[in-house]
């Protein structure tokens, strides 16, 4: 994949981080069917969703094909300081990976 | 004579350790981490009790007023419904979104980290309409909130 495709933004105000993150993924949950064969399209999805700041996990999100196209997440956590690298990856059910980082600023 | 029945009991322990390993596989005994990694049977589970047991080992939760859930009332597309969950809890470890009325319920669970606020956000789809279910876990404790969304897909009426 060459295509950047998660968006990732970490922002501190006082002293609580607000994470958004926009990732590019089908989410094809399993249950919809190709309208001109009726065949099923196969499941597609992101399982996991993991951030880190310096090795230490903040926030680990499981999800199945309930969650919407081109998935959006946001959360928040405190205890990271302004310049600290935060970093994104997600790995579908067909075992394919991607990340990305941000700067907390 | 002796070392017979010895056998007989240790192949008797080991059929019982094995018979564990099964319960264990099987999800039968829920481990006690439940976000060691992603749980499939809770996530492929067609109702939300099933869905629950096999996430928390519990299908009950109490009912907290401390448990905000954003949604909107009427939700044009269910395709995309933003759920935005919120609380004041202290020692949040997890929280789940549950869509009641989906072929598959549960739709995703978060596992906060340590020095999290208890405040995640998130798009799902919904199949048609039905509450929208947050079960947060925090303490050890499982706490939970509801709120109904009414999708109306094609814009005539629901």
């Amino acid at each position: 994949m060459a295509k950047k495709s998660i968006k990732i933004r970490a922002k501190m105000k006082g002293d609580e981080i607000t994470v958004k993150a926009l990732m590019t993924h089908p989410m094809e949950s399993g249950a919809r069917k190709n309208s001109k064969t009726g065949e099923l399209i196969p499941a597609h999805y992101i399982q996991e969703v993991k951030c880190e700041v310096a090795g230490k996990s903040v926030m680990t999100a499981y999800w199945n094909g309930g969650v919407s196209k081109n998935p959006y997440l946001s959360f928040k956590f405190k205890g990271a300081s302004k310049g600290d690298m935060l970093t994104l990856t997600w790995v579908d059910n067909k075992g394919a990976s991607e990340s990305a980082q941000s700067k907390i600023g | 004579m002796s070392t017979d029945m010895k056998r007989r009991i240790f192949l008797k322990g080991s059929m019982a350790a094995s018979a564990l390993g099964v319960a264990v596989g099987a999800g039968l005994l829920a481990p006690k981490s439940v976000l060691a990694a992603w749980n499939k049977e809770a996530f492929t589970a067609k109702d939300t009790p099933t869905a629950m047991n096999s996430l928390f080992g519990a299908d009950q939760a109490e009912e907290s007023g401390d448990i905000k859930i954003k949604a909107p009332d009427i939700a044009e597309n269910g395709a995309v419904v933003p759920i935005t969950v919120s609380t004041g809890m202290a020692g949040v470890e997890s929280i789940a979104i549950i869509a009641s009325n989906n072929p598959v319920p549960l739709v995703a669970n978060f596992g906060m980290g340590e020095g999290s606020s208890g405040f995640v956000s998130t798009r799902i789809k919904m199949g048609k309409s039905g509450d929208v279910v947050a079960v947060v876990k925090a303490g050890g404790k499982l706490y939970t909130a509801k709120k109904g969304v009414k999708v109306t897909i094609g814009g005539c009426g629901g």
